[in-house]
């Protein structure tokens, strides 16, 4: 009982993020949007989670995903807590194993290397707009300052 | 040992970098989705507002129908709420040479036929926050009058002299919009044409200087500037989305006689503008009866862009015609279908333009009237470009500008801009805001559907229940579930909370003695009572007589089919007649109808600007 109404709350939710981005009312989105709507309903995958799961849901290389084939793989995801959250704690641990010279900041020129050249690299707008987020006035991003702003505390 | 440490090291980073670059990802998708609803909200309750419209419009109908009754029976309401509408092709008296301008104004002297040193004195002036003076003011709206009653009702240009034509959009009062886009594209001239699409005024504070800088251009250039006429240019909006009151605060003594000269040039505007035989502009769109050949042949300054009360009465037609192009939203669905969140106009969906663009040799529509993110959006496979040219436009960080560009070739090609960039936080609080204030104003319904959920009145109902009474009695399209935790509050047991729902917020001054429901209705419809009150008050002095008062509300609640007995209207306008001499105060009696949010009072000030302005 308790089961089935849960899953119809997870629906609705599933629904109501995929409707933010169905222009057209006719329950498909750009597939360019389903990382936006995967991240918003909690989510953490890496972008070959996102690859992954968009090969299995998109309609044939047409750009576009229907609702009918997101609902069931996102309820899934969602059910079996495929891409958990990454905690405060973690993400300080990861920008300290960056910190080499342990100052407890990173210098653009540091962060842009790590972040253009390893894991999956950001492009060159995208680190142009997280410098522009995450620098302080003294162009230094204090890592500790911008995690607990920036952490996303779950939905009470 | 030494190499072995260094690959630990650097696989370390790399996975550090990964989790890095994946947070970093979901907040910037995060604050995107935020920024979406923020935009949802905003337009949901503006396109709700706008139904409000059709409210007031019919209610003018109504008390004409009903005027016969009213003749006899109390005070003369109807021939006070409508001035008998002077043509206004005929020429009103003229005395602004007689306005004496004193020493001490260090403002522009224009002289006319005007001149570039009066239009850059005019834009050095508005920069510096300065304010034309009536006399010149008044003497250029007759000349702009004079100009516009030769302009036929569809102007034709042509692209073979000149570069490029550039294409705005609703500026509605944003000084600041208007002159990025003159500083970025330079000012009108013989080699920088210009259309405006409408929608000059309204909702902006400097709607006056909008104003005046347009005409005065148009008077320095008549065949390089051009102005259709959007459905802000219509006395009835500007009573209720403030162009107005901006007028009458800035000019106190002149101020009547320009509302009736804008009256006068805003029904003389042409309607349409047409680009080398191949694109049409126009502010709201089209229908599918409408006929650019039938639309140059009325008499379009005896149409009021509104479906408000003309006493004389257009031809049928002539009226739909025009307000379709005013008031008109494209659509995806295919057909044409009455716009009933404006109150006019229609849906027209890609075959509705196919068939006019066939049917008149024309190859694009561009139009304005709905604001977007990015300042400008195609639809219609590309037949049809919306233009917007008020950043900022619900609130700081909302939305772009844009202007578009067709050279000879006619490829259009976009710019745009933002007055400010600001935190999406003050957006979204702003939205939240509004938001919430909807909810305050239909407090009764909302508890009376949460107690059919919550029988045994527990004071909590569940997530869904919660979001199922909110969007039937709202009837706002958003996504509630996301927007819970800035609404209300949970119990411990995860159900909603949902007298939390109203907790912090409260009406402005102590209220008056008043029934709960007529203070809910007086919430809700404040706006609207507020026009009808400046309507009575004819002298602008904000008193009105009770009777007057006791008259208008009782008309007003019949029409909305409130069931508000005289009883309480009685004692409502006894008790603000706080001088006991007859008359009411109604900007006092308003506030006290105004929301105000507990917990953020230095906002006070705010949400006097949003409320006045938005709505």
């Amino acid at each position: 009982m308790a089961g089935r109404k849960q899953s119809a709350d997870v629906h609705q939710k599933i629904r109501a993020a995929f409707d933010a981005f169905d222009y057209e009312a006719n329950s498909t989105v750009d597939v360019r949007e389903i990382g936006t709507i995967i991240y918003s309903l909690g989510c953490f995958p890496s972008q070959k989670d996102l690859h992954d799961f968009i090969a299995k849901v998109e309609e044939d290389h047409t750009g576009y995903i229907h609702l009918d084939k997101f609902l069931p793989a996102m309820t899934k995801v969602l059910q079996e807590h495929k891409f958990p959250p990454i905690s405060e704690d973690l993400l300080l641990q990861a920008f300290e194993a960056l910190d080499k010279e342990k100052k407890d900041y990173l210098d653009p020129e540091e962060l842009t290397k790590y972040m253009t050249q390893e894991g999956e690299p950001f492009t060159q707008e995208e680190m142009e707009e997280m410098l522009t987020a995450l620098a302080d006035h003294r162009n230094q991003i204090h890592y500790k300052d911008v995690v607990s702003q920036m952490t996303i505390k779950p939905d009470k | 040992l030494r190499v072995v440490c260094i690959y630990l090291s650097m696989k370390k980073s790399m996975k550090a970098a990964v989790l890095i670059q994946r947070w970093y990802r979901r907040y910037i998708a995060r604050l995107e989705m935020r920024r979406r609803y923020t935009w949802n909200i905003f337009q949901s309750i503006e396109y709700a507002g706008e139904q409000d419209q059709l409210q007031l419009s019919s209610f003018f109908s109504f008390m004409l129908d009903n005027f016969t009754q009213l003749n006899g029976n109390g005070p003369d309401l109807i021939s006070q709420l409508l001035d008998p509408l002077v043509d206004p092709w005929l020429d009103r008296e003229t005395c602004y040479n007689q306005i004496h301008v004193p020493e001490s104004y260090t403002g522009p002297r224009l002289s006319f036929p005007l001149s570039v040193s009066d239009t850059s004195a005019l834009l050095s002036a508005f920069k510096e926050q300065q304010t034309l003076h009536a006399r010149y003011a008044l003497q250029l709206l007759y000349e702009t009058k004079k100009l516009l009653k030769q302009m036929p009702n569809i102007i034709h240009l042509s692209t073979s002299y000149i570069k490029d034509i550039t294409i705005c959009g609703d500026l509605h009062g944003r000084l600041d919009d208007l002159l990025l886009i003159f500083y970025k594209n330079g000012l009108p001239s013989a080699d920088t044409p210009y259309v405006f699409n409408g929608d000059f005024v309204d909702r902006g504070k400097k709607s006056m200087e909008v104003v005046i800088l347009l005409f005065a251009y148009l008077l320095l250039y008549p065949d390089s500037m051009h102005l259709n006429r959007g459905n802000h240019e219509d006395h009835i909006m500007n009573l209720r989305y403030g162009f107005t009151k901006e007028v009458m605060q800035k000019y106190k003594t002149h101020g009547h006689e320009m509302l009736q000269l804008f009256q006068d040039i805003f029904s003389l505007l042409p309607v349409a503008t047409v680009i080398d035989g191949k694109i049409l502009i126009v502010h709201g769109g089209i229908s599918d009866q409408t006929d650019l050949d039938f639309l140059s042949s009325i008499e379009r300054h005896k149409v009021s862009g509104n479906k408000a009360v003309d006493l004389h009465p257009p031809p049928l037609s002539s009226l739909l015609q025009i307000v379709d192009i005013l008031w008109s939203d494209p659509k995806t669905q295919e057909g044409c279908s009455p716009n009933t969140f404006r109150g006019g106009g229609c849906y027209f969906g890609p075959d509705v333009t196919q068939r006019l663009l066939l049917r008149h040799g024309l190859q694009l529509l561009i139009r304005s009237h709905e604001c977007k993110q990015e300042g400008y959006e195609l639809c219609h496979g590309g037949q049809v470009i919306t233009i917007f040219s008020a950043s900022n436009y619900y609130e700081e960080g909302s939305n772009r500008g844009a202007y578009v560009k067709l050279g000879r070739e006619l490829v259009p090609r976009f710019y745009q801009y933002q007055v400010s960039r600001s935190t999406l936080r003050a957006a979204e609080g702003s939205a939240l805001r509004a938001l919430k204030e909807k909810l305050f104003a239909h407090r009764c319904e909302l508890m009376a559907g949460f107690l059919q959920c919550d029988r045994n009145n527990t004071g909590s109902v569940s997530v869904s229940e919660w979001a199922q009474v909110l969007e039937s009695v709202l009837r706002l399209d958003l996504p509630w579930r996301t927007l819970r935790p800035h609404l209300t509050r949970l119990a411990p047991d995860g159900s909603v909370d949902y007298p939390s729902c109203f907790e912090d917020m409260g009406p402005g001054n102590p209220l008056p003695q008043v029934a709960p429901n007529l203070a809910e209705t007086l919430f809700r419809y404040r706006t609207d009572i507020e026009i009808i009150f400046n309507i009575i008050d004819k002298d602008h002095s904000g008193l009105i007589s009770a009777e007057e008062f006791r008259h208008t509300w009782r008309l007003f609640s019949a029409h909305l089919g409130v069931d508000i007995n005289d009883r309480a209207i009685d004692d409502l306008a006894r008790s603000i007649d706080f001088n006991k001499d007859g008359s009411i105060d109604f900007t006092e009696f308003l506030e006290a109808f105004r929301v105000v949010h507990k917990l953020d009072s230095k906002d006070q000030h705010l949400s006097g600007k949003m409320d006045g302005e938005k709505c």
